[in-house]
Parts: C-alpha cells; sequence; structure tokens
C-alpha cells in the first residue's frame, strides 16, 4: 500500500518540501545542541525540563484520544465513524513518534539512550513510560495496517486482530495516565502533587485530540476531496464539547482545592500560573488566553447549532487546541518548577534553537501523518470507487 | 549412528558454549565488591550542620575544599553546578519561619548539600539505576550510565543537582585540576557524594575536615559515635521533614 504515497498532486509534494524544509532546520538546530549541549536552551537549574517535554506531554494526550473512535466502533458498533478511524490510530502514530523524538532530544547523553532498557529501573515512571509509548506505537502501527489491508482486499479484518484492538483501550488510557504519573508523585513538587493529575491529562486529551482530528479532516475534505462523514465529525465534536467542559471543570477543582485551603506551597504556584509573581508575568499572559480560549470554546459548542455549522466548529476546535497546549505546552511543566525548592521565581522563555528544534520534530510528526493519511485515504477512495 | 557429522558439530557446539559460560558462572559466585582496607564504614552516614558556628569564613572553607576537590565548575549563570553552597536559614526552612522572627535570623546563611535521604525520590525515579543508595546510606551517581533525562532534579525537592548543560572542563583551570576526582562530561547530573571516595580510604568528607568542628560527620546507627553525641544534646532540624524523605543532614539550632 505503500507506493500510495509516492504519487501525489504537485500540491501534496510542495507540502513534503515544506515539510522537509522545516525538519531540516530544526535538524540544524538539533546539529548544534548536540555539539554544546542542553546549555543552547533556556533551561537551567531549577527549570529543569521545558519546551520538549511539554510538548511530550501535550502529544502524548493527542495520541491517546483514537481512543475516543475505538471505543464507539468497537464497543458500541457506531458505524460512523468507521472510515475515519483509520485517520486516528495513523495520528496516534505520527503523534507517539514525535512524543518519543522529544524525549530523545531532551536528554543530555541521547548516545546512551539504550541504558534504560539495558538497566530496567520498574521503580521509574520514565520507565514505564518508554514501555507504554512503545507498545502503543507498536498496537497502533500494527492494527492501523491490517484493518486497512484487510479492507483493501475488500475482506473483514482477520480474527485474531481483535484482541489487539481491544487491548488497545486500556492501553491508549494507560500511555496519558502514566505519563501524568511522571509528575503526580514527586515530593516537594505541590503543583503537581494531585490526583487529580491524570484525569485532567486525560479530559484535555480527549479535548484536544479530536479537535485537531475535526480540522484536520476538514482539510482533507478541501485537500484530498474525500469527505470523512458528516455524522463523524459530528460525534467528535460532541467528544470535543464534553471532554472540554471535563477539563475545565478538573481546573476548577484544582485552584478550589489550592485557593480555598490557602496553603502558601500549592497557592504560590497557581498565583504564578494566572498572575506572576515578583514581576514574573509572562505566563499568566499566555494562560490568560489559554482561559478564555477554552471557555469560549465551550459556550460555542454547547450549542448544537454551532457545532453543525462547519466553520464555526472549526473555529472553535482552534480555540480547543489554543486552550490546551497553552495550558500543557507551556504552563504545567514551567509552573511545576516555580516558586523553586528556594522559593525563587523566575520566567522560562525557550531559545531559538529549542524552539527550532520543536517546530523540526513538529514538522516530522506532520510528514508522517501526510504519508500515512495519504495511503489511508487513496486506499478508501479505490474501495469507495 | 546416522549423520554423526551433524551430532559431532552439534556437541562441538555445545561444548564451547559450556566452555565459555562455565567461568563467567564460577566468576558470577566470587564476592563482587572489592573490600577496601582502611575504609571508613558505616551503617548510615549522616552529617549535622552546628548553624551557631557557622561563619562566613568557615563555610567559604568547606566550599572551596568541596569544590577544590571535585572539580566543580564555576560558571556564571543559572545553568551552573553546585555541590555545597549557602542559603538563607528563610530558602532552607521556609515552613519554619513566621513574620516576627529573631531579628536577622531569617537572612543567616546556611550550608546547604544534597541530604543524602534515607528515602531518596531521585533514587525512585532514575531510570537506569545511574543513582542509587549504598548499603551505608550515601547516594551515588554513575556519571557513566545517566542519560541526563534530569527525572531525579524534578524529584529532589531539595534543588541539590545540577545538570551539566554544557562541558564542564571549559569552565576548569587545567593547571589547577584535582588529580583525585573524575572531571565530568556535559549531559549528565551530578550532586554531593558525601565524598564516598575519601570515605572509602578512611578519611571524612572534604567540607567536614575544612570545617573542623562545625561540620559533624558519622555514622547515625553508632549511638557512640560523633554525630549520635551533637544530636543528643541540641535541637536539630532536618530541611522538609515532612515530605518524608528522612534527610540525613542535620541542622543544630
Amino acid at each position: 500500500m505503500l507506493e500510495k504515497a509516492i504519487k501525489g498532486s504537485a500540491l501534496y509534494w510542495i507540502w513534503l518540501l515544506v515539510l522537509l524544509a522545516v525538519i531540516g532546520a530544526g535538524f540544524g538546530a538539533y546539529l548544534t545542541q548536540l555539539e554544546h549541549g542542553l546549555t543552547v536552551t533556556a533551561l537551567d537549574r531549577d527549570v529543569s525540563w521545558g519546551l520538549y517535554i511539554a510538548q511530550l506531554t501535550f502529544l502524548v494526550g493527542v495520541a491517546a484520544s483514537a481512543v475516543m473512535m475505538v471505543i464507539p466502533k468497537y464497543l458500541h458498533n457506531h458505524q460512523a465513524f468507521a472510515r475515519m478511524l483509520i485517520l486516528g490510530e495513523f495520528m496516534a502514530v505520527a503523534t507517539i513518534i514525535m512524543c518519543l523524538l522529544f524525549v530523545i532530544v531532551d536528554l543530555g547523553q541521547p548516545q546512551r539512550l539504550m541504558n534504560v532498557v539495558l538497566h530496567p529501573t520498574p521503580s521509574s515512571v520514565l520507565f514505564w513510560d518508554m514501555v507504554v509509548l512503545n507498545g502503543y506505537l507498536f498496537l497502533n502501527i500494527l492494527i492501523g495496517w491490517v484493518t486497512l489491508q484487510a479492507e483493501r482486499k475488500r475482506v473483514g479484518p482477520p480474527r485474531w486482530i481483535k484482541p489487539f484492538i481491544y487491548l488497545s483501550i486500556p492501553w491508549a488510557i494507560s500511555i496519558h495516565t502514566v505519563t501524568a504519573y511522571l509528575y503526580a508523585g514527586l515530593p516537594g513538587r505541590d503543583f503537581w502533587l494531585t490526583a487529580s493529575m491524570a484525569p485532567s491529562f486525560l479530559a484535555s486529551a480527549f479535548a484536544a485530540g479530536p479537535a485537531l482530528l475535526i480540522l484536520l479532516a476538514f482539510a482533507v475534505k478541501v485537500f484530498a476531496k474525500w469527505d470523512p462523514g458528516r455524522e463523524a465529525i459530528q460525534s467528535l465534536a460532541k467528544i470535543v464539547t464534553y471532554a472540554l467542559a471535563a477539563y475545565l471543570f478538573l481546573i476548577g477543582c484544582k485552584i478550589f482545592t489550592a485557593g480555598y485551603s490557602m496553603v502558601p506551597d500549592k497557592l504560590a504556584h497557581w498565583q504564578y500560573l494566572y498572575f506572576g509573581l515578583e514581576g514574573h508575568t509572562m505566563l499568566a499572559t499566555f494562560m490568560w488566553v489559554s482561559t478564555a480560549a477554552g471557555v469560549t470554546a465551550l459556550l460555542i459548542l454547547l450549542f448544537p447549532k454551532n457545532r453543525q455549522s462547519d466553520n464555526i466548529l472549526a473555529f472553535a476546535c482552534v480555540l480547543v487546541l489554543i486552550c490546551t497546549w497553552i495550558e500543557k505546552g507551556l504552563g504545567l511543566i514551567t509552573t511545576g518548577f516555580v516558586p523553586t525548592p528556594m522559593k525563587e521565581v523566575l520566567t522560562y522563555a525557550p531559545t531559538g534553537p529549542e524552539i527550532l528544534i520543536t517546530l523540526g520534530i513538529y514538522g516530522i510528526g506532520f510528514l508522517i501523518i501526510t504519508v500515512l493519511w495519504k495511503v489511508g485515504i487513496d486506499v478508501r477512495k479505490e474501495i469507495e470507487a | 549412528m546416522k549423520s554423526s557429522r551433524r551430532k559431532f558439530i552439534k556437541l562441538a557446539g555445545l561444548t564451547a558454549l559450556g566452555w565459555s559460560v562455565c567461568p563467567s558462572l564460577a566468576s558470577a559466585r566470587s564476592n563482587r565488591y572489592r573490600k577496601i582496607p582502611g575504609a571508613l564504614k558505616a551503617d548510615r552516614w549522616a552529617m549535622a550542620i552546628d548553624i551557631q558556628k557557622l561563619s562566613d569564613e568557615v563555610m567559604q572553607k568547606a566550599i572551596e575544599a568541596c569544590h577544590r576537590l571535585h572539580n566543580v565548575p564555576d560558571i556564571d549563570s543559572r545553568q551552573n553546578v553546585k555541590w555545597i553552597w549557602v542559603e538563607t536559614f528563610k530558602t532552607l526552612f521556609d515552613d519554619q519561619v513566621h513574620a516576627h522572627q529573631m531579628e536577622g535570623k531569617e537572612k543567616l546563611p546556611l550550608l546547604t548539600l544534597c541530604n543524602h535521604c534515607d528515602n531518596p525520590p531521585c533514587v525512585r525515579v532514575c531510570p537506569t539505576k545511574a543513582t542509587f543508595k549504598r548499603h551505608d546510606g550515601i547516594v551515588l551517581m554513575d556519571f557513566h550510565r545517566c542519560i541526563g533525562c534530569r527525572f531525579c532534579m524534578a524529584g529532589c525537592p531539595y534543588g541539590s543537582r545540577s545538570f551539566n548543560y554544557s562541558d564542564p572542563r571549559r569552565f576548569l583551570n587545567n593547571d589547577e585540576l584535582s588529580p583525585d576526582y573524575p572531571t565530568r562530561s556535559k549531559g549528565v547530573v551530578e550532586k554531593c557524594e558525601f565524598c564516598a571516595h575519601l570515605v572509602d580510604q578512611g578519611e571524612r568528607p572534604a567540607c567536614v575536615e575544612a570545617a573542623e568542628g562545625v561540620l559533624f560527620f558519622g555514622d547515625l546507627s553508632d549511638p557512640d559515635s560523633e554525630v549520635r553525641r551533637v544530636l543528643r544534646d541540641r535541637y536539630s532540624l532536618v530541611r522538609k521533614a515532612k515530605l518524608g524523605t528522612e534527610p540525613q543532614v542535620y541542622y543544630l539550632i
């Protein structure tokens, strides 16, 4: 089926070239980082994780969200997702690869990566994150490819794939849960030290992932002249709405605990996040944009009429992505570190190379999505022709 | 005997395998740890810092002794490396501070270093066992196994760990290098090691030697040790006791 990836319109090739250029720029920046070390980033002794790990956290959620189509399709026989499911699975493949790349670029000694396998350490959540992320990548490549191949041959998927599909459901939940546990079990990081981390990760994931999927589906409609189906998109829109509401509710719960208990160690992080401390207000500005985007999106999506209009739905989905990306991709990690254990307050602003490397990895992800979706959609066109 | 050549090759293969495995099995039984004659021994090393005797001069002496011995680079940025350094009472014991403290006590400068916790979160989170707790309680780093993921830095509630964001050798003066401790490469985490390499040679940590009578070092499990004696006689605090990490650096008030 891969041959379909090398037969495309001029637009397809131009898009791939643009992505390759972005990847090239990112790769160049990464070479500088390899040469000089992570000193090219804005990370320091106190904020020791930043943009890279934040993107990992955000994208694990997007990857996990494929399960929001698998559950209705396979557990509730919701056939509207039948045509589009493959796109969700392939998006999961691309996002997990991005996640793994973000881990690698964050390492000080990337050539020792295999030490995690050579010296397996079950007490470390990072070890388990490695296990679940690679397992999920394997599951989605396997399931996506086997079901697509079966469809192409116009037969039902082989029976042996069913257990893998059912396994992929708890596995999807596990990748984001384990990623939340990276943070939620650290003594002395009061911002992260809460049982609501995993649920709130999942809620934001199930809002952000389907929102991105809806936007990409609209793009496919325009550029690939293939309609994933109105009912599928409408179902996704409902999922985004519920998940976004749950996510905003959970943020409210966290703020209540910190705000009403007034325990300084908890409260200080939230003050830093939303108002800034000691003049460090850069992050707070972003967070208000995030909050405004999230609340506006919910107000729009709550009304079925709005969801049924493609343009309004697309706009709301963009807002959802802005909201969740700022919260996870910018706010969550830095705020866990600030105020520092020594109660210092500082601002972490990523450097040029850091941003270039990040964009490069997003480029790789979009390249993989483009190629895999091209294959998937061409196969579907072939069947439906 | 049919196909005897095949059997012969099988047998030869098995013999070769046996020969290659046996010596390593035999050596696996022997004691893998080298016993060092003259090493100081303890079940649980601990340190006590007499904050009444800490002066700027004593603290600088301790810091210099440590950083010089361990080739700790002096980097003028937030990406610096620190093994033992000065913080105020307020930053170290922020949960013990209130508005009407004795004059000047909040700003009282104190030494801080790795607490060599009995229940160290850094060891728990490390995905490669590059940081580990020895039988005598010292929390050590394997600079050659560390992948530089910095999970331990997020895990440490005391800010005791530093990462080599750049090549630390760039900041060291070649003529003043200490031959007794290796320099590190970029991309690995490091921290105070209670001078395990000195302890194993029968010496006390460099900072304890440099700050004679102000820093105490000894075996917590031995009721007659110096550390136990000062802890018996004086009121003491540890940092962030409520986190359950069981720090082993005690501050004598």
